[in-house]
């Protein structure tokens, strides 16, 4: 696993970087999708905007917009950061050879101004129809509030001889129950959903931008708060970021309490995620078990880290403090008791199973080329998992076990979590068993104008945060690729042709939050 | 087949009777850094950089000759940076979460505290909710923790339903907005609808710190600060999330069956504690 003799990715400052032409980045795309890569996600930023009119001496186009893409190869552990300036030219859309840029794509048009040729999608995806900024927000610099006035979404047209028979439904943004907000249109007739097309960035905060200007040691805070219940898989993947950025090596202890954190935060999504999956499957007592537990584990949480999310505790180079272990390895050892008979019970389950079972089918294909993360893909049988493959922190000394599953349903979804929490739970204890003495944090100091790329599998899936830092070392641009964004991507296709009966399952089955999609 | 109803019933019953005794569940947990200007350094700043959201800041007071901190708890995101940064011991930690109170003002740090006008008697609340309030909650933009601690509300352990308080899917039942998140562009209008729905008399509960006063995601060009100037706020919870404790206090707050804990910015003395 230990190819060619790289260690963790913090330690030998970042992934290569690969100049492409933007005459030459269709081909490249295709070379590498055709090889079996992934396109795992693609940004812009504008270098050396302060400075526009000395930049031209680079002889490239300063202050203008620069692309990047991240790609994963089928082999090797880093991965490779494509770099193109396209200058005045349109940069073409990639989205037809690799799917799963479209979001992107139409993301970076919105916030950075860029147009991509030919991209099969072309209206807004983060800007609300009828929201209007006064500059590419994502531009350097102060941005105005932006004007909204509501329009209507563009909906695909309804024809054929029963098109009358198609009803709209519009459902949200404030929907039933506590949840977050979004909308959701479904045409349907009957029972039979026709089309699905849910409006998630109700909830768009510009998380993105508030890094800008902010001291690389406070941007922890921020990216604690991009999603809550993912805050130590978006803390770690940022400080890896800026330890890669810094080539500062984080101390053995931090390393090894850093995966304690990740486990427990898994434990508490995937406990969260059963008793709200028995929610919807109407399993009363499944649901209520599922969210005791969760609420055991996360009150675990606040007496190791004095918080239930366990915020404040990952920072650039190790750890702010230590966390309260005693009794830990007690509790832990109470929630496996409860836990193993009751994954049991939802396994064995009929009217849970039945509910479950063939219900929002995602091909392995296409939970692929669209870009499916963490517990859904491997829920499609794609066996991918950056703990193991791009391993970070100790995750390589660890009894890692990835589960994957080849049901593509809601019920290989639910099986993968199963053996998720099984392996936290061993996790946990090897950590504590093997946990190393000595300091938690090493100094971090990222030089002016680097960058730095960071990973972490969240509950949800790959969290990555690729930064740049200006002349004065304070953040210049922070781009966040969150799993929600890529799994709600891949959603609406296992809804279109399925039934309103199964909706609310096959949502709950994939586990997914708005605030960290919209940011 | 397994037997979950005996399953359930083996299980037994979870939930906690606190507030009237019993265990609230925050063992451990962290809450708003205790502030001792006493102890502060002259000409130190060293928590107001350290702090993200703004909740400490440098004002001019001419009376104290010269800069003087103000921190406001409305602003406070509870990250615990100001009391690693602070060098005399002037912020500590502590287990200071419930955080509640009517009237924004009183989540500004005071030296001396006035009377107690946030406890003015609005006995009819009591009488007319007291027993049963029906809450619509709105998400304007969080970062989705307020949302997983108000779903935790419904969990066995907490039980929200065995103190009368309920979730209402229509604003037409509702007595109570309760409304997370900084206020979105986007979520504005929708926002506002749902509070001209609801029938009269109704409340208004600022919950987390988005919500209070924007936290860290607030002002920018895509969020407002919070329901600032947006909506008349009966209650302001700020908080991290506030932990499920902490809003169950700022409810029962609300219908006048437990008492306001914090005065300017401090809380009261353990006796306050119903």
């Amino acid at each position: 696993m230990n190819a060619g003799g790289l260690s963790a990715h913090a330690k030998v400052g970042g992934p290569p970087i690969r100049e492409v032409n933007v005459r030459e980045l269709e081909r490249c795309c295709r070379a590498a999708v055709t090889a079996g890569a992934r396109v795992q996600f693609a940004y812009a930023w504008f270098p050396n905007h302060a400075a526009d009119s000395s930049a031209s001496s680079s002889g490239l186009d300063g202050g203008t917009a620069e692309l990047r893409y991240i790609v994963h190869t089928a082999a090797g552990e880093l991965p490779e950061i494509w770099r193109c300036r396209p200058g005045a030219h349109h940069p073409p859309s990639l989205a037809p050879i690799a799917p799963l840029l479209s979001w992107y794509e139409r993301e970076m048009t919105d916030l950075c101004g860029l147009q991509f040729e030919g991209q099969p999608q072309p209206e807004p995806l983060v800007l609300l129809p009828g929201a209007q900024a006064s500059r590419p927000p994502l531009k350097p610099g102060p941005v105005a509030p932006l004007t909204y006035s509501p329009q209507p979404c563009t909906f695909p047209e309804v024809s054929g001889s029963a098109h009358h028979d198609v009803q709209r439904l519009p459902f949200g943004p404030i929907r039933a129950d506590v949840l977050e907000s979004a909308q959701f249109t479904f045409f349907y007739i009957g029972e039979a959903i026709l089309h699905y097309h849910p409006q998630l960035f109700f909830k768009y905060r510009g998380m993105e931008k508030r890094f800008e200007g902010v001291s690389p040691e406070l941007g922890v805070v921020l990216a604690e708060r991009v999603s809550a219940v993912g805050s130590v898989a978006h803390a770690l993947a940022y400080c890896q970021a800026l330890e890669s950025a810094a080539q500062c090596e984080v101390p053995p202890r931090a390393e090894w309490l850093r995966v304690l954190l990740a486990e427990l935060e898994r434990l508490y999504n995937h406990l969260h995620y059963f008793g709200h999956l028995c929610h919807t499957t109407t399993l009363k007592v499944g649901e209520a078990e599922g969210k005791l537990l969760e609420e055991l584990a996360k009150q675990l949480n606040a007496e190791a880290t004095g918080s239930r999310f366990l915020r404040s505790l990952v920072c650039p180079g190790g750890l702010r403090r230590e966390p309260y272990l005693r009794g830990l390895s007690a509790s832990l050892a109470r929630l496996r008791r409860e836990f193993s008979p009751y994954a049991e019970m939802l396994e064995s389950s009929t009217t849970h199973l039945d509910r479950l079972i063939t219900t929002g089918i995602l091909r392995k294909q296409l939970a692929f080329d669209l870009g499916a993360t963490g517990p859904i893909e491997r829920a499609s049988g794609v066996d991918r998992d950056p703990r193991r493959d791009q391993p970070y922190s100790i995750y390589r000394d660890l009894p890692l076990k990835v589960a994957v599953r080849e049901g593509c349903d809601a019920h290989a979804r639910q099986q993968v979590r199963i053996a998720e929490v099984s392996n936290s739970i061993e996790l946990i204890e090897s950590v504590l068993d093997g946990l190393p003495a000595g300091p938690t944090r090493a100094v971090c100091r990222p030089a002016p104008s680097s960058e730095g790329l960071g990973w972490a599998e969240s509950p949800r899936g790959s969290v990555y945060y690729a930064l740049h830092l200006d002349e004065t070392g304070r953040l210049a641009r922070v781009k966040i690729k969150s799993p929600s964004f890529s799994n709600w991507r891949v959603f609406p296709y296992t809804v279109h042709d399925s039934n309103m009966m199964d909706y609310a399952i096959n949502e709950a089955s994939f586990g997914l939050t708005i605030a960290g999609c919209a940011r | 087949m397994p037997f979950w109803t005996f399953y359930g019933l083996k299980q037994g019953n979870a939930s906690t009777s606190w507030p009237a005794e019993g265990d609230d569940g925050q063992t451990g947990l962290l809450g708003m850094p205790r502030f001792d200007p006493a102890k502060c350094e002259e000409g130190c700043r060293a928590c107001a950089e350290a702090c993200l959201p703004g909740a400490i800041t440098l004002a001019d007071d001419p009376a104290a000759g010269g800069a003087r901190l103000k921190v406001d708890y409305g602003r406070c995101v509870v990250c615990q940076l100001c009391i690693e940064a602070c060098p005399t011991g002037a912020f500590t930690p502590s287990t200071d979460w419930a955080f509640g109170v009517r009237r924004r003002a009183d989540l500004l740090w005071a030296g001396a505290v006035d009377s107690d006008e946030g406890e003015a008697v609005r006995g009819r609340i009591r009488g007319i909710f007291g027993r049963s309030l029906h809450v619509r909650h709105v998400d304007a933009g969080s970062c989705n923790g307020c949302e997983s601690e108000l779903q935790a509300l419904n969990n066995p352990f907490y039980n929200l339903h065995r103190l009368g308080i309920f979730f209402t899917p229509s604003p037409r039942f509702a007595d109570l907005l309760l409304v997370t998140g900084p206020v979105t562009y986007a979520m504005r209008g929708p926002l506002e609808e749902a509070y001209r729905a609801m029938p009269e008399p109704r409340f208004v509960m600022a919950l987390g710190t988005c919500a209070v006063s924007g936290g860290t995601a607030g002002g920018g060009h895509a969020c407002g600060n919070g329901l600032q100037g947006l909506l008349p706020v009966d209650v302001y919870v700020p908080g991290c999330p506030p932990n499920p404790a902490a809003i169950i206090h700022a409810l029962l707050m609300l219908l006048e069956r437990m008492p306001q804990r914090v005065r300017g910015g401090k809380l009261a003395p353990e006796a306050a504690r119903a």
